[in-house]
């Protein structure tokens, strides 16, 4: 069998808040192979953020080990550290993080700029197919403030995507968005986990939205209370439909 | 990221917040425009000084009485007593090698003509002092050894005092003017020599014989000054020496003891002058780049405010696969480039301004190539000192940190 994406082994994280120390991860093992899309929820404050920051190597554990497509992650230097930010893992935050009085296409080729030279005609190219892979093709020049709260969570997906990683990871990505927007987020990434056989680790409370996976790994006090397939999956497509025959409905209806 | 793309983004930085950067670079461009202008101010006080120096004649010896530690040029005149005319005229029979000799005394008054009064200095010469000088007549004639010896109350106008009394360009040959309610007669009008090694309007003066001078407007017998020009081809030194020899004697000075007068030639008293004017361009330059360096602070200030501000971005930078190098860069080259820009405008600035003096206040002021290139190598300098303590504090964030920081 290939070698997991993601492999982790009694990973801790304790932060330290003045003299108290607060252990926000108590040992986590944990396994994720390439295509998998895995949910992972949990009640607030049970280290599910901390996971994915560990995992997105913007932070560093407290003990235990990652292994990331087989590389011991812990014995890179921060230059490397940036380089598989940059390369290997996309990273989609609940509260977007685009740069403010910037383009969509700016934002989108923000990650290019650092990915060695890459000349602006392909920076161009390659940002807008991405902007119109989530469907923003009519949006390249708006700025975040001209746009809805679903589209600029697709301009974050779509910066998470432009340098093609391996690993896309998403703490709480519907968390701001309502329930229709929800399910077209992950809309994309179930088209993106179905056809690009992207790995997807994606953070929820919601339980619907968790059973978009294939898999759901729940957390509680730092832990891995329970791991498993999901049995019936929800399909993004059908719901729109359903969704869309609503509204036609109520549109009837009023009429 | 690329150099280039490094600039492109410092820029887009920049231009997001246009008045702030406008504001900051303001005190690149008051401190770069304040040192070149003083540094032109001070170039062409010392150009022009060389330039008198030399339409005087490289020739010219003057002796001073008194002999102050500053030396004769303004202290000790009119204290000391005992240089005399009879020097003068030892000194032009004795000391060999000497080609024109003129006496000076030298006064001020106020002249009163018909037209109008206008005050001004009187120099009591001897009538060598055209030659000496080299001062050719725009109208008449100077006056002669005969107007000397019989201390005749004529004199010859600058034209400065002309224009004044007559009107520009008049030829006031024959006319009368009152100096302490005594007439003269105009003998003539000197040509328009400009301005003096000192600044004073050389032209704003009036010549008459030093007999004159001393007898019947200062009721003294001895002088401030004599002048003296070397014959072709005689060293200055043997003349400075032998007057200086001449004058030990005549004035019983001891050996060890102070003489009371001072012999230099015109390029040494130049010397003095260029040394004092070099010095005060130096002060000048000093304060203005004081200007320069609180600009620099201010530049410092407003990075570490953008660093502060920019926390977010610098973390989503850092998430995205920037290096702290990368980071570092940017905000360095976002500083380089204001205090450059500041720098650039400020040239400009200063070229403006150093002309707007020479031809409102007058001053000549001469914009040195040198001045521009340190004080824009000063601008980049002051951009990378003052810019790299934010830049390096913004590289040292923690991405997370970074991205939670409210
Ligand atoms: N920077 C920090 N400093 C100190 N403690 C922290 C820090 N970040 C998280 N914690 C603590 O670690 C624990 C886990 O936090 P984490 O953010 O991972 O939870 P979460 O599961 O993502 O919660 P939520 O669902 O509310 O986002 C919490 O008790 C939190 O207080
Ligand atoms: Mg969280």
């Amino acid at each position: 069998m290939s070698t997991p994406v993601i492999s982790v082994a009694d990973l801790t994280k304790t932060y330290a808040v003045g003299e108290v120390e607060v252990p926000a991860l108590r040992g986590v093992t944990l396994e994720v192979r390439a295509g998998e899309f895995l949910a992972l929820t949990g009640p607030s404050g049970s280290g599910k953020s901390t996971f994915m920051h560990l995992l997105g190597c913007l932070d560093t554990p407290t003990g235990g080990g990652y292994l990331l497509n087989g590389d011991d992650v812990s014995t890179f230097s921060k230059r490397d550290l940036a380089r598989v930010r940059n390369r290997d893992i996309g990273f989609v935050f609940q509260g977007f993080n685009l740069l403010s009085r910037t383009s969509a296409m700016e934002n989108v080729e923000l990650p290019m700029l650092y990915a060695g030279r890459i000349p602006a005609a392909e920076r161009r190219a390659r940002a807008k197919a991405a902007l119109e892979s989530v469907g923003l093709g009519a949006r390249l020049d708006h700025h975040p403030n001209q746009m809805s709260g679903g589209q600029q969570q697709r301009v974050a997906i779509a910066r998470a995507l432009v340098n093609n990683p391996v690993l896309l990871l998403a703490d709480e990505p519907t968390g701001n968005l309502d329930s229709r927007t929800s399910v077209e987020v992950m809309d994309i990434f179930q088209r993106l986990n179905r056809e690009r056989g992207l790995t997807i680790v994606l953070v929820t409370h919601e339980q619907e939205i968790a059973e978009h996976a294939t898999r759901i790994v729940a957390f509680r006090d730092g832990r891995v209370r329970a791991d498993q397939q999901v049995a019936y999956r929800r399909d993004a497509v059908v719901e729109l439909e359903h969704v869309n025959a609503q509204a036609d409905a109520d549109a009837l209806m009023t009429a | 990221m690329s150099i280039a793309m490094t600039f492109i983004v410092a820029l887009k930085a920049l231009r997001r917040n246009a008045m702030r950067t406008a504001l900051t670079a303001l005190g690149m461009i008051i401190g770069v425009a304040a040192v070149i202008v003083m540094v032109a101010i001070g170039n062409g006080a010392r150009i022009s000084i060389e330039t008198q120096i030399k339409s005087a004649g490289s020739n010219i010896v003057m002796v001073n009485a008194g002999s102050g530690p500053f030396g004769p040029v303004r202290q000790g005149q009119g204290n000391t007593t005992t240089l005399t005319p009879e020097d003068a005229e030892a000194i032009r029979r004795e000391v060999p090698g000497i080609r024109y000799m003129s006496p000076g005394v030298n006064t001020r008054a106020q002249l009163v003509a018909e037209s109008g009064n206008w005050g001004t200095q009187i120099q009591g010469a001897g009538q060598a002092l055209a030659e000496l000088r080299a001062w050719p007549m725009q109208f008449g004639a100077f006056f002669t050894e005969q107007d000397v010896t019989r201390a005749s109350k004529v004199v010859v106008l600058g034209s400065v005092v002309r224009d004044q009394l007559f009107g520009a360009g008049a030829d006031p040959t024959g006319a009368v003017v009152r100096i302490k309610n005594q007439p003269f007669k105009v003998l003539g009008v000197l040509t328009t020599k400009g301005q003096g090694a000192n600044g004073q309007d050389q032209d704003d003066t009036v010549i008459a014989p030093y007999t004159t001078v001393q007898k019947k407007l200062l009721g003294q017998t001895h002088l401030q000054n004599i002048t003296i020009s070397a014959a072709d081809g005689v060293p200055l030194d043997t003349v400075t020496q032998g007057i200086t020899d001449l004058l030990t004697v005549r004035h019983k000075i001891a050996p060890g003891e102070d003489n009371d007068f001072l012999v230099r030639t015109l390029e040494e008293i130049a010397t003095v002058l260029t040394s004092t004017t070099t010095t005060m361009t130096y002060l000048l330059a000093g304060i203005a780049a004081v200007s320069l360096l609180v600009g620099g602070i201010g530049i410092m200030n407003i990075m570490l405010v953008s660093v502060t501000e920019r926390t977010r971005e610098i973390g989503l930078r850092l998430s995205v696969g920037a290096r702290d190098l990368d980071v570092l860069r940017q905000f360095l080259v976002e500083a380089i480039v204001l205090s450059l820009a500041g720098g650039a405008v400020g040239i400009g600035l200063g070229f403006g301004a150093a002309s707007a003096v020479s031809r409102f206040a007058g001053w000549p002021a001469v914009v040195s190539p040198d001045a521009v290139a340190m004080s824009f190598a000063f601008a980049a300098a002051i951009g990378i000192f003052f810019g790299f303590y934010p830049a390096r504090k913004a590289a040292a964030l923690d991405p997370i940190e970074a991205l939670r920081f409210e």
